[in-house]
């Protein structure tokens, strides 16, 4: 599973990234955690408020933190 | 330096803190974090992105790109991100322009602390003008980039298209609450009604949310509170030491009154400082101590947090450096005429 964390070093990007791994260890989900930060790039994802994520090429959510479950449920998908 | 005079500068540095950040200061500054972080949390912003799509009708996109900056970038890292996404993806290098001028100059924090710190004049001269150039920005742009039919890749993707109508009333209650303190002066009538204000918002914010909803704003709130606060005071403290080390003559030659000179010598230099949100205004009002003139300062509030040199870095990276340098000298100039016709009109 490939998964990207769009944002340019803002400190709810980090957060994201954090809430991400934290969620793949608990489950035991083997990914390719990456971060974006390259705004040419994010926005080749259609992402305009950061920060952003993109599991397997398809983006999850923008401009918000997601809650815990959520992001479990687009991992374990 | 002796180590007595860099004592009498800290001192100098705490001094200013305490008058920046005094009870009255942050008093006013607490609602409108709690309005910021109501409008980061609560406010679906996508809803307003679809203004900016690459067949958004042009007036509506100007007109948008202008006023949205208060909704949809609290904080200036947002800014960019936006500005990219606007020109790369949407409505094109107007309205991306008309965005990145006014998006830092009307959100709600820098208003309320400029009245509060520069006087009412200044803040609400900052806001409208703010809006008014930022549209001359954008054409001005658009007038001499006429775009290349450049394909829009892909658009804009937007996520969920929530209820605003509680949104709206609560951002009316926060508002209600930022402003009352200003209009009512008699003491006791003032707490009756804060406390009054209060409450409604405190039982409405519980019926119209969710416990989720309200959970978000609150970290919101705390999260923008722990970002800008910090800087801040850094900001005021070494503004509290300009006052000292700064030479009154030299402050007064160059931007002092409201020559055309000084108007323009305020807005460079304005536009190649950096100020994280809010520390534009102690600088300002440091550098106005010291006989800085009303036009000057505002072609500094105008140019300052628009510009800096890094965001010029990153400015240039999206647009490339001929735009860019066009974008910037559109600022400085812009700044000085709007600083010199206020000042001319003031006096």
């Amino acid at each position: 599973m490939k998964i990207e964390i769009l944002g340019s070093g803002c400190a709810k990007c980090n957060k994201l990234k954090e809430l991400v791994e934290k969620v793949a260890n608990e489950n035991g989900i083997n990914a390719e955690i990456t971060k974006v930060e390259d705004i040419n790039k994010i926005l080749d994802y259609g992402v305009m408020i950061t920060p952003g994520l993109v599991v397997d090429g398809d983006v999850k959510i923008a401009g918000k933190i997601p809650s815990e479950d959520k992001v479990k449920e687009w991992l374990t998908q | 330096m002796s180590p007595d005079y860099l004592l009498y500068l800290m001192n100098a540095g705490v001094q200013s803190v305490q008058n920046y950040l005094a009870l009255h200061v942050l008093l006013c500054l607490i609602p409108a974090f709690f309005l910021a972080g109501a409008i980061a949390s609560l406010f679906s912003k996508e809803s307003v992105l679809k203004f900016f799509g690459a067949d958004a009708n042009a007036y509506v996109s100007y007109t948008v790109a202008a006023v949205s900056g208060c909704l949809l970038a609290v904080c200036s890292c947002t800014v960019l991100p936006l500005f990219a996404g606007i020109y790369k993806r949407g409505a094109g290098i107007g309205p991306a322009s008309t965005f990145l001028f006014s998006a830092p100059a009307i959100n709600v924090l820098a208003i309320v602390y400029t009245a509060k710190i520069l006087g009412y004049d200044l803040g609400a001269a900052r806001a409208v003008i703010a809006i008014l150039l930022s549209l001359v920005v954008g054409i001005s742009m658009a007038f001499i980039f006429e775009r290349k039919q450049q394909e829009a890749k892909k658009g804009i993707k937007t996520f969920g298209d929530d209820e605003h109508k509680k949104s709206a009333y609560l951002f009316i209650l926060l508002l209600a609450i930022l402003i009352t303190p200003e209009i009512i002066s008699n003491g006791r009538y003032l707490g009756v009604i804060m406390i009054v204000l209060i409450l409604i918002t405190a039982h409405f914010s519980n019926k119209w949310f969710t416990k989720e909803e309200l959970k978000e704003w609150m970290g919101e709130t705390w999260f923008l509170v722990k970002q800008i606060t910090p800087l801040l005071f850094i900001g005021v403290f070494f503004a509290g030491i300009i006052v000292e080390i700064l030479p009154k003559e030299y402050v007064v030659e160059f931007v002092g009154g409201n020559a055309l000179s000084s108007n323009f010598i305020a807005a460079i230099s304005a536009a190649l400082m950096y100020f994280s949100t809010l520390t534009e205004v102690p600088i300002i009002s440091a550098l106005t101590i010291l006989g800085m003139g009303k036009g000057p300062s505002l072609a500094m509030l105008l140019a300052g947090p628009a510009l800096s040199l890094p965001n010029m870095i990153v400015i240039g990276r999206i647009i490339g450096a001929k735009k860019a340098s066009v974008y910037i000298s559109l600022i400085v100039i812009i700044s000085t005429i709007s600083g010199f016709a206020y000042g001319m009109y003031i006096i």
